[in-house]
């Protein structure tokens, strides 16, 4: 070769197959199977790794400084947000619940993420997807750390923050979203990708991180705004890295289209019922709203979902399964689950109320057919217990299903008056779910979602054995997070700190 | 026609990007939210470079556009020239 | 505790998070480090088992011979999270950037004396190929080793070896262009002097412990490589021979080896520390390594210097690291 030749000028996508692709050597001393035990066994079969399309070339010294440039941006942020009391800056103390759930759900996901990624990318074998998901995988921690570090101040001034790590293993709720990353890191790797990087990432995060994020702004919490938008830019490498994975698995073989197909299906469907959550987020948390659970469905959903699955039918890959009943929920969960969450909300860490005057109004104009018909009366008679001294609680316990585990507290799709219940037989014993869709994702993988714990029967074994007490104690549920907004410590404290720094 | 988007933070540094995208996409349409500019079109949009280089009147590198992207729609293809988004269908 | 901003006086309910009080009290505000990385992998009522592989669990502190009552003693003593760790390295990126503009602007490649840009080429650009292989196997540290405190660095440290080959990439394109990078691949793949440490990676990244894949990579081998390569052959030798070009271009590979192995160090020495049979798995994984990689290094050192001072930095290296060794408690 020819030293102190002048180098040509390469092109990004030239010099990033250069700085990448070409690190990697086909082994020869060892079988690949050796060394990528877990990429055959899903039955995905990849003839060509090279086909690999690399969507955003980020070389590491690009990464490190235009990253660098995005912490600098975010600290800066939160540091003024704590010096400047940036916590009495939001609408008002109701919107805490909404961060708080935050912090307890989505944040473990973000940090599973973090260490699913780095297992994919030492198990692909090839370097294209490894070098991306590894990138992934750097920024999920990095979400999980900004998320914590903004909650941070919150936790200095009111309850229900303080016990995340304890509760993330242990309340009802927090194992909605945790069993749902647990499922997808104990997939193979091809599953996690399905899963996180496009059902997750591609098809849903856009209905957590955009509306939501800037109904944070709007309700004046710049702290959350920032966390999210700055996450949601890494997001949009994530979404690209998702759909190139489904569009090489597809690309692959043929024989890979049922397989992907019955992926999407799956996780597409999990993850609707893990944003139910945000759907109660969207429409009874945030005091200022920016977009209803219904209008953010219809963009980011539908329309992009749309989009999506119109692209990919040249695959033959169609819309997920059970698409249609998803949308016949959209207008019904937020208020199911809300209602739920309030007759439970002795055993939340956070707080949860009745729907004023003003939000009643607007639910009624978002939900033209649903809300006042179905659901009003019931808001109203928990508002009218409440009248009478009473409080609208169901201290029985809520059956869980075992595939989202969520509560069975949905309707059927075509009954809004009817709870949708399914039962399925397996090994002799009877499991429970709330859909069709999660009945469809247990008798897919029997043997795994009967592994599932589930919180609520754990209580009824050692070493608590039914002691309701012992139970909240153990999952950190303390009573001055949780139960009526109205009569909590976060509210009197904000109000009084509120006025402090209006006469002062 | 299905429709594509990209979603930037609402900044100083982002209103000159904006409108160089509006130039280079005269269809475009660009929706104001709280904190954020939503820029879409039918099918096809295209960020250009030499376009945000005018209206900026210094060099931009089109991996700059990562520190205030906030989403988007489409499939991607980027160089050193260009970001376009497209739908196939 | 009273915060005063000027107009209000607001007493904190909580100084911090309740698992961080457990661990340090609530004397003092915990550190970003410290809310950033202590108890935030899950830890119990792990929903399923992994479908690769139903014997484990999804957080197996038992993939491991290395035992720890407590995985998160193994703390970073440079306290990285993701914010330090991207600025500091942001900050050594504009400085790399300066370097190859330098090296650029005053010719200095082309003022090069031959052998010295041979030593390059047939030295460090297939060095690009064993950044790969450590980026890889930090990657399996990451995604199985238990607890963040440890996981976590490893998942910079596998970023900072792909860095790392990238800066090779470069210099190798600077002294010619592609077909360096080609000319490298090929004795990577077939050349005398590369093919036992290709091998031994190639062992190496079928091993699944991942606490004997840290320790083989990150305290042997690198702690073996980055001494000899970078602080004796291009530091000293080619800087001596009119190289110091070559020297500005790998800076970041001198300093990041300088950095890194503080927090390697402090690992093992948590690690030994916790008993007796900890210490003598580690012992005897650094002791076979170390004379494996040192036979291994020998063919290496020998593309840049004769025989004899092969020898003789080889073994230099395998003392300076047997030295670190003792200072982390072991083989004594």
């Amino acid at each position: 070769m020819d030293i102190k030749k002048t180098p040509k000028k390469l092109n990004v996508k030239e010099k990033y197959r250069l700085m990448t692709r070409d690190l990697a050597w086909e082994p020869s001393y060892r079988d690949e199977k050796e060394i990528y035990p877990y990429v055959d066994y899903e039955g995905i079969k990849v003839h060509d790794w090279s086909k690999w399309e690399d969507p955003f070339r980020l070389t590491m010294d690009a990464y490190w400084k235009y990253q660098a440039e995005k912490e600098r941006k975010y600290y800066a942020i939160i540091d003024a947000h704590a010096q400047n009391n940036g916590h009495l800056n939001v609408t008002d103390a109701r919107y805490l619940t909404a961060i708080k759930l935050f912090l307890q759900s989505i944040s473990p996901g973000e940090y599973a993420s973090h260490r699913g990624f780095a297992r994919v990318g030492r198990e692909f074998a090839g370097v294209g997807p490894q070098v991306a998901c590894q990138m992934q995988s750097i920024d999920e921690i990095r979400h999980a750390q900004t998320q914590v570090h903004a909650m941070s101040n919150y936790n200095k001034f009111y309850n229900g923050f303080k016990d995340f790590a304890n509760q993330r293993d242990r309340i009802w709720y927090t194992s909605v979203a945790r069993s749902f990353f647990d499922d997808a890191m104990s997939a193979g790797p091809f599953e996690f990708l399905i899963a996180i990087g496009f059902s997750f990432e591609y098809v849903l995060t856009n209905l957590l991180f955009v509306p939501f994020m800037s109904g944070a702004a709007y309700n004046g919490d710049m702290a959350t705004c920032t966390f999210g938008f700055s996450a949601q830019s890494d997001e949009a490498r994530h979404m690209t890295l998702g759909l190139e994975c489904i569009k090489f698995m597809l690309e692959q073989d043929p024989d890979n289209i049922p397989i992907v197909q019955k992926w999407i299906d799956k996780w597409f469907w999990r993850g609707c019922r893990l944003l139910t959550l945000v759907a109660a987020m969207m429409d009874y948390m945030l005091p200022k709203r920016v977009m209803s659970w219904r209008e953010a469905w219809n963009i980011y959903g539908v329309e992009n979902g749309n989009a999506l699955f119109r692209d990919l039918a040249r695959y033959g890959i169609k819309p997920p399964m059970h698409w249609d009943d998803v949308e016949k929920s959209i207008d019904h969960t937020s208020h199911q689950i809300m209602l739920g969450l309030y007759q439970w909300k002795f055993g939340t860490a956070f707080h949860s109320w009745t729907p004023t005057a003003s939000d009643i109004e607007w639910l009624k104009e978002k939900y033209p057919t649903t809300f006042e018909k179905y659901y009003l009366p019931r808001w109203e008679y928990a508002i009218a217990q409440k009248e009478n001294g009473g409080e609208y609680n169901n201290f029985g316990l809520p059956k869980l299903c075992q595939t989202c585990q969520l509560p069975c507290l949905f309707t059927e799709p075509d009954d809004p008056t009817q709870l949708a219940h399914r039962e399925t037989e397996y090994e002799g014993e009877k499991y429970h779910f709330c859909s069709d869709g999660c009945q469809h994702v247990f008798e897919q993988e029997p043997e795994k979602y009967v592994q599932a714990w589930l919180p609520m029967p754990s209580m009824m074994q050692e070493p608590l054995k039914g002691d309701l007490a012992a139970w909240m104690e153990w999952a950190s549920l303390e009573p001055t997070a949780a139960g009526e907004y109205a009569s909590s410590e976060d509210k009197a404290n904000f109000e009084k700190w509120r006025k402090q720094v209006s006469t002062d | 026609m299905s429709r594509v988007f990209i979603i930037l933070q609402a900044n100083e540094e982002t209103r000159s990007i904006v409108e160089a995208i509006e130039q280079d996409n005269p269809d475009a349409e660009v929706v104001h939210e709280p904190a954020m500019v939503k820029v879409q079109a039918e099918g096809h949009l295209v960020v250009r470079r030499e376009t945000i280089e005018e209206e900026i009147g210094r060099e931009f590198d089109m991996q700059e556009l990562n520190i205030n992207l906030i989403t988007l729609s489409g499939n991607v293809d980027e160089d050193e020239d260009a970001l376009t988004l497209t739908w196939n269908s | 505790m009273q915060i005063d901003v000027q107009t209000v006086n607001i007493e904190q309910k909580n100084q911090t998070f309740s698992h961080l009080k457990k661990r340090f009290g609530d004397k003092k505000i915990p550190s970003r480090y410290q809310e950033a990385s202590y108890d935030l992998q899950a830890e119990e009522n792990l929903h399923y088992r992994p479908t690769w592989a139903p014997e484990q669990e999804l957080y197996d502190p038992n993939l491991s011979k290395i035992r720890m009552n407590d995985w998160y003693d193994l703390k970073d003593p440079r306290q990285f999270y993701y914010s330090t760790y991207t600025l500091n390295r942001a900050k050594q990126q504009e400085t790399m950037e300066s370097n190859f503009k330098t090296v650029e602007s005053l010719n200095l490649i082309e003022g090069m004396p031959d052998p010295v840009l041979a030593v390059a080429q047939d030295l460090l650009i297939p060095l690009r190929h064993a950044n790969y292989a450590a980026n890889m196997n930090n990657t399996l540290v990451c995604g199985y080793g238990y607890g963040t405190v440890f996981t976590q660095p490893c998942v910079y440290h596998a970023m900072d070896n792909l860095g790392i080959a990238q800066y090779l990439s470069r210099l190798g394109l600077m002294i010619g262009d592609v077909e360096s990078l080609e000319a490298a691949k090929q004795d990577w793949m077939d050349s005398d002097a590369w093919q036992p440490l290709r091998r031994s990676l190639e062992d190496l990244m079928c091993v699944r412990d991942p606490v004997e894949v840290f320790i083989k990579q990150n305290f042997v081998l690198d702690g073996l490589l980055y001494p000899l390569v970078y602080q004796r052959i291009v530091d000293q030798n080619l800087v001596e021979q009119g190289g110091s070009g070559i020297s500005i271009l790998t800076q970041f590979m001198t300093n990041w080896y300088l950095e890194s192995k503080r927090w390697v160090d402090s690992v093992i020495k948590t690690m030994a520390s916790e008993s007796a049979e900890n210490k003598a798995v580690l012992e005897e994984w650094i002791d076979s390594a170390a004379n494996h990689f040192t036979s291994v290094l020998l063919p290496v050192a020998g593309l840049a210097v004769a025989g004899n001072q092969a020898d003789e930095l080889v073994s230099e290296a395998h003392d300076e690291l047997l030295q670190r060794a003792k200072k982390a408690g072991l083989f004594k």
